[in-house]
């Protein structure tokens, strides 16, 4: 696994090289109990939600394109930790983690899977097209690499308003290579826009390990040639998460412009639903499961400190299933966009 | 043999500039590459080099002269032994003379130039005629009409819309210091400031998005294609960022943007640079699509452009910009988008154009009604959503019907038209719906395939007496 952690990455057998700075044990800052909760109540409600959502496109009540966001929770739940009200967020196809996380309601998430009226585009948008505007969240973007230039245009605004948010531009390894990335690179530090750009390494676009797609690949450093500052963070460790939010977050605010955080994850599933990730050995997805899973770590941090016992483990378990079967449940009765709906919104 | 010095162009469109200042006087002697003299137009000023040596034996056209046509000699340089009688009959050898523009623009291709008070007839274009314009619904009887560029009239849109709404803000490249590619923005940066007028880097996938995210978050931009040809680096994110973002978001989000910039052929400058996007756009669901060609619909439509909620593509004409018309006095006088306007009411034929298509359209009226053809003009002004209904009425009282447009013939806004007519009016034609269109090749560089290639005046004419059956 190619993510920095207490010790030094191990390499597994596929072809990735990722030269990570180990961060050492007392740069990341422990968490409270409370937070230590919180993140890992936030993390389980993804990835039994994308479970869920899986379940139910195996089922065929999911339609088309369906890409979950397994393995890579602690990116989005720490990053959300170091925002305060009014900063954006943004990101690619890959987006349920990023909208659960911006505080949205998992029943309109589902529901917007099946393609039903009360999900959060109306049924018209699918799961990469999902926007809240009241919770801080502008997309879901399906083109790879389009929601970096609008990211830096959310940066840009806040700049002409003269306010103090910040715009949290996700996007991943593959989109890296996009031409506009640089573009926007290169506006958003002439600039000095508040944007933070969130490049969660997963090692594949789509199929294509990193290493195959990229000439360098150390891509916290891509910001160099515009003197954008940039850290690689272990970004399976929740903790390590936040800690470099709140730094990149002070950076913005305190007007040094842009900056990059190369958030080291990994995803357990295929690209989308149809992809069986036959380009990768079964051997390095068990690793990576075992020894640096998201949430185990907070699970085991918990219970090794004593912040909770099985029980109370278990009971936020059902809790949060709870909460997603019903969200499926609502997502599977609501009825159909109606016909009329066909028409509506295509202007204002 | 002495040599003459001729007044030099800038660029394919300008027809005449200022001679601003002799760096010579006559008996000097003269190296090549030495500067001789300072000509100007409303866009630049460029220095003149010799390009021969020799002593300037005299000046023809002395400095302070204004509207110097291109190609005028300008002076007279004798060669080695020659001597001032050389020049009584004024005869001599033309040269061209090198010409240094003082401020070169981004692009390494020249944005061609337009003299500002001197609307010229473009080289591949008519000039626009004289037609009484049926008045503008809504503008109040006695209210008085200016004469203005249709360049002066968009960049006054723009300075009263930003005046009224702090949102409103301009970027594009070359917009603000150089005061645009094609002095569209001239002024703004000067009124508003570096935060409002924003010249961006070359970079039009990257701003475009820019723009767009910046709308998504409710502010209003008008970004400007230095020309319509680099917007197609920008494609997705007009279509896919701006134009859908409404109908997926089920309405939560927008973009109230207007991407405007010269669009179509311009002169002289071939394949690349010389295209129009009319059909494009307007193929686009959730884009409003804005082709003006007078000034004051420039004026009225840009400003309901860039207060439209929706994102708005506004499709300008190069040749166009010089153009003068008259533009009503009014603190705020509005166009609505998706209303055709009838320039001028006839009875036998319905042409209709919109941009630089009316102004062949406009002529060959003219030339029709000396045959006693009376045509019906409708500038179309919006694209989409498109006014077929002033078509449908206007066919049912002509029976005729004539498209003239620059772009290419297949899937173009004519095949639209006639579609559209075919459908509502098929009972009501006499003759088959026709199209004049651009030809179905890339735009060739040399002077008489390039007009070979676009639309002309005799082409809508005979279009119209083909239909007429005269």
């Amino acid at each position: 696994m190619a993510v920095a952690s207490n010790k030094p990455a191990a390499q597994p057998a596929a072809a990735r090289r990722v030269s990570v700075e180990p961060v050492a044990e007392a740069t990341v800052p422990e968490f409270t109990k409370e937070q230590e909760l919180q993140v890992y109540r936030r993390m389980l409600l993804i990835r039994r939600f994308e479970e869920k959502a899986g379940q139910l496109y195996g089922m065929g009540l999911i339609g088309g394109f369906c890409h979950l966001y397994i393995g890579q929770e602690a990116v989005v739940v720490g990053m959300q930790l170091a925002l305060k009200e009014g900063d954006e967020v943004i990101t690619g196809y890959r987006d349920h983690g990023h909208i659960l996380a911006c505080g949205m309601d998992p029943k309109g998430v589902m529901a917007e899977l099946t393609g039903r009226q009360h999900g959060y585009s109306k049924g018209k948008g699918g799961s990469m097209h999902m926007f809240s505007v009241e919770k801080g969240f502008y997309g879901g973007h399906g083109i790879v690499g389009a929601q970096v230039p609008l990211g830096t245009g959310l940066a840009f605004a806040n700049r002409y308003r003269g306010n103090d948010n910040v715009s949290l531009t996700y996007f991943g390894d593959g989109a890296a290579n996009q031409g506009q990335v640089y573009e926007s690179f290169n506006m958003a530090k002439l600039w000095k826009l508040p944007v933070i750009y969130v490049i969660e390494n997963n090692q594949y676009g789509m199929g294509t390990s990193i290493a195959r797609a990229s000439a360098t690949i150390n891509l916290s450093q891509r910001g160099r040639s515009f003197d954008i500052p940039g850290e690689q963070v272990d970004g399976m460790d929740v903790r390590a998460v936040k800690a470099a939010g709140d730094r990149a977050v002070k950076w913005c605010r305190d007007g040094n412009g842009p900056i990059i955080l190369e958030m080291l994850t990994y995803r357990y599933r295929g690209h989308s639903m149809s992809d069986p990730a036959k380009y990768r050995p079964k051997e390095e997805v068990d690793k990576v499961r075992t020894e640096h899973d998201p949430i185990e770590q907070v699970r085991g941090r918990l219970l090794s400190k004593g912040f909770a016992n099985e029980d109370a483990l278990k009971k936020i378990d059902a809790e949060v299933r709870a909460l997603v079967n019903e969200a499926a449940e609502f997502a599977t009765h609501d009825a159909e966009p109606d016909p009329a709906e066909l028409y509506t919104d295509v202007y204002k | 043999m002495p040599i003459q010095v001729l007044m030099p162009a800038l660029s394919p469109t300008m027809e005449k500039g200022n001679l601003a200042k002799w760096h010579k006087k006559e008996g000097d002697a003269v190296k090549s590459g030495d500067v001789i003299a300072e000509i100007e137009t409303d866009k630049a000023t460029m220095e003149v080099e010799a390009v021969d040596e020799g002593t300037l034996g005299r000046i023809l056209i002395p400095e302070g002269t204004a509207d110097v046509a291109v190609n005028t000699p300008i002076a007279m340089i004798l060669g080695e032994g020659e001597d001032a009688a050389a020049l009584k009959d004024g005869g001599g050898t033309a040269r061209q003379q090198k010409a240094a523009e003082s401020a070169p623009p981004a692009k390494a291709e020249q944005p061609a130039q337009q003299v500002n008070r001197a609307p010229a007839p473009p080289p591949a274009a008519p000039a626009p005629p004289q037609v009484q314009a049926l008045p503008e619904a809504g503008i109040p009887e006695g209210t008085e009409m200016v004469t203005m560029t249709v360049r002066e009239a968009l960049r006054d849109a723009m300075a009263e819309e930003m005046r009224r709404d702090s949102d409103v803000f301009v970027m594009g490249e070359e917009v603000a210091e150089y005061q645009g590619a094609y002095k569209v923005t001239q002024g703004l940066l000067q009124e508003f400031g570096a935060r409002r007028v924003i010249d961006t880097p070359i970079t039009e996938h990257g701003f475009t998005g820019l723009g767009v995210g910046a709308a998504m978050a409710g502010l209003k931009p008008i970004v400007e294609f230095m020309t319509f040809n680099f917007a197609m680096q920008a494609m997705d994110h007009l279509i896919n960022s701006a134009a859908k973002t409404r109908y997926m978001s089920g309405g939560q989000m927008g973009a109230s943007i207007v991407f405007r910039g010269p669009n179509g052929p311009a002169s002289r400058v071939a394949a690349q640079h010389s295209q129009d996007y009319s059909s494009w756009y307007s193929h686009i669901p959730g884009l409003k699509v804005v082709a003006p060609y007078s000034a004051a619909d420039a004026k009225g439509l840009l400003k309901s452009a860039i207060r439209d909620p929706n994102p708005v593509i506004f499709l300008e004409n190069e040749i166009l910009y010089g153009h003068s018309f008259p533009v009503p006095k009014l603190d705020d006088f509005l166009v609505p988008i998706g209303k055709a306007k009838i320039v001028q009411a006839g009875t036998d034929v319905t042409i209709v154009a919109w941009s630089m298509g009316m102004t062949y359209a406009l002529k060959a009226a003219e030339e029709l009604a000396k045959d006693n053809i009376h045509a019906e003009v409708i500038d179309l002004r919006t694209l989409k959503p498109m006014d077929l209904e002033t078509i449908i009425e206007s066919v049912k009282k002509t029976g005729r019907i004539v498209t003239v447009e620059e772009g290419w013939r297949q899937s173009g806004v004519g095949a639209e038209i006639a579609a559209g007519v075919t459908e509502q009016a098929f009972d009501w034609l006499d003759a088959p719906i026709t199209r004049v269109t651009g030809k179905d090749v890339p735009m060739p560089y040399a002077a008489n395939l390039e007009k070979l290639a676009l639309p002309s005046v005799a082409e809508v004419v005979a279009a119209a007496k083909a239909v007429c059956y005269r």
